[in-house]
């Protein structure tokens, strides 16, 4: 077997120490004792609890940045890496910052690994955020009532789109209860059928204020929410686990209902849009229908019978003149020859001829006497003028 | 049909979209297109009065009347 040297062996341990991942940059929280703060600026202490201590040395450069008056009985939080010091055997917390539990820095640690944490559960994923709903009927809000965070609120939604049913859920936003409150505050709301969205909201304070949004058991109500939930606690600039674990996170109470509802007047408009879309789809709807009826109704009428009817008629009217024209003519004809007779009739007539100074001579028995054999001397005759008889008696023969 | 006065805005709002895309699909019968037309036509000012009307209403989760 192997022999080592104190100093060999001491290397070795003080390899092993210095090559482990967690021991060369640690937090490590105890109460202080034995401070020694010596004439070259180091300080020399122990950190110890109910059950260990251990060795801790803080060089100048590093004790010089200390702002926190640290005395022995001090809870405090020393951060450096482990190792050996080998002129003594010991191995001891080479200390680069202190700070005290509780303090800012403290705060910032555990909300830094929290949201490790909590990140490495894929609990603030992308995929897990739901959908804030267009239009909220009941909106959730988990606030303190009394808060000027909660009147903020109700401003923007009355002004936006007093639409929407509020639930108020009250919890205290601050203090060692609240997120035991809020996370009550959450389930109470999610218990509700009806809530579409849910606004956790706190007005701005400081980061010990805003504590409360760091609870871990918190975030992981607010990303078990069946209700989406849009978180907006603090300022701008304040980032807490819940804002992480939130469904959508805004930068303020007020913006966070503004996130929560559609405004009143960009409805309005959109209203306007739709319903004069409709007017024109509608409208324009008809005016097609009408074209298309008016060519219907063109080429009913190209391909009617009324179009053969019309030609009959033209015939017909055609025909009937025509018919009138010949009537005519013949009747002038017949007229013509009716008239001829009729001259010829009066030619014909015996008065006429008596008025041209011929005579009818009748014998006494009113025979017409036509030759001068039929009569004898002395013989009495009726002679007939045109105008009177007169009677005569035959001289010779 | 429901009852277009019951509705919510978000419904009638919705309605009113759908009815919409009908349209302007085209191929409707005139009559439907009339009808489709009127039902717009009332959900539209049932919006308008959803928000002529409104007022923002606040309750208390632990109240007991359920909306």
């Amino acid at each position: 077997m192997q022999t080592f040297s104190v100093w060999q062996i001491t290397r070795h341990i003080r390899g092993l120490l210095d090559e482990d991942a967690v021991l060369v940059n640690v937090w490590v929280q105890g109460e202080v004792s034995n401070l020694t703060k010596a004439a070259s600026g180091h300080w020399y202490f122990t950190i110890k609890d109910a059950k260990a201590q251990l060795r801790c040395v803080m060089f100048r450069s590093a004790a010089q940045t200390v702002r926190l008056k640290v005395k022995s009985g001090d809870e405090i939080l020393a951060q450096g890496r482990i190792s050996v010091y080998e002129a003594r055997g010991e191995y001891q917390l080479y200390v680069n910052h202190i700070e005290a539990v509780g303090g800012t820095g403290d705060l910032y640690r555990q909300f830094e690994a929290l949201k490790a944490k909590l990140k490495a559960e894929g609990l603030f994923d992308p995929s897990r955020k739901a959908p804030i709903p267009d239009f909220p009927q009941q909106i959730g809000i988990v606030t303190s009532p009394t808060a000027a965070a909660y009147q903020d609120i109700l401003n923007v939604l009355r002004r936006r789109f007093p639409l929407a049913k509020l639930i108020l859920s009250p919890a205290p936003v601050q203090g060692s209860e609240a997120a035991a409150q809020i996370v009550k505050a959450l389930q109470a709301l999610n218990r509700r059928a009806k809530v579409d969205v849910i606004i956790l909201a706190r007005g701005g304070g400081s980061m010990e204020d805003l504590w409360c949004f760091n609870d871990e058991g918190l975030a992981r109500a607010v990303a078990a929410s069946r209700i989406p939930v849009i978180s907006g606690i603090g300022h701008e600039t304040d980032f807490t686990i819940a804002d992480f674990a939130a469904d959508l996170r805004a930068p303020t109470p007020s913006a966070a209902a503004e996130l929560a509802t559609p405004n009143q007047e960009d409805l309005r408009m959109d209203l306007d849009r739709l319903t004069s879309q409709l007017d024109d789809l509608f409208a324009g709807g008809l005016a097609n229908q009408r074209q298309a009826l008016r060519q219907a109704r063109q080429a009913l009428a190209y391909a009617s019978p009324l179009k053969s009817i019309q030609q009959a008629k033209q015939q017909l009217r055609q025909g009937q003149s025509r018919l009138h024209r010949t009537i005519r003519q013949d009747m002038a004809r017949l007229d013509e020859i009716l008239t001829s007779r009729i001259r010829a009739l009066e030619a014909a007539n015996p008065a006429s001829i008596l008025a041209r100074g011929y005579a009818a001579v009748r014998d006494e028995a009113g025979h017409l006497i036509r030759s001068a054999s039929q009569v004898r001397r002395h013989q009495r005759l009726t002679v007939q003028l045109h105008d009177d008889r007169i009677r005569v008696k035959v001289e010779d023969q | 049909m429901n009852d277009i006065e019951k509705l919510s805005y978000e419904e009638a709002w919705r309605q009113l979209e759908s009815i919409i895309s009908e349209l302007e699909s085209g191929r409707l019968s005139l009559e439907k297109s009339v009808d489709l037309y009127e039902q717009g036509q009332r959900l539209s000012a049932r919006c308008q009065a959803l928000l002529e009307a409104a007022e923002l209403k606040i309750r208390r989760v632990d109240d007991d009347s359920q909306p």
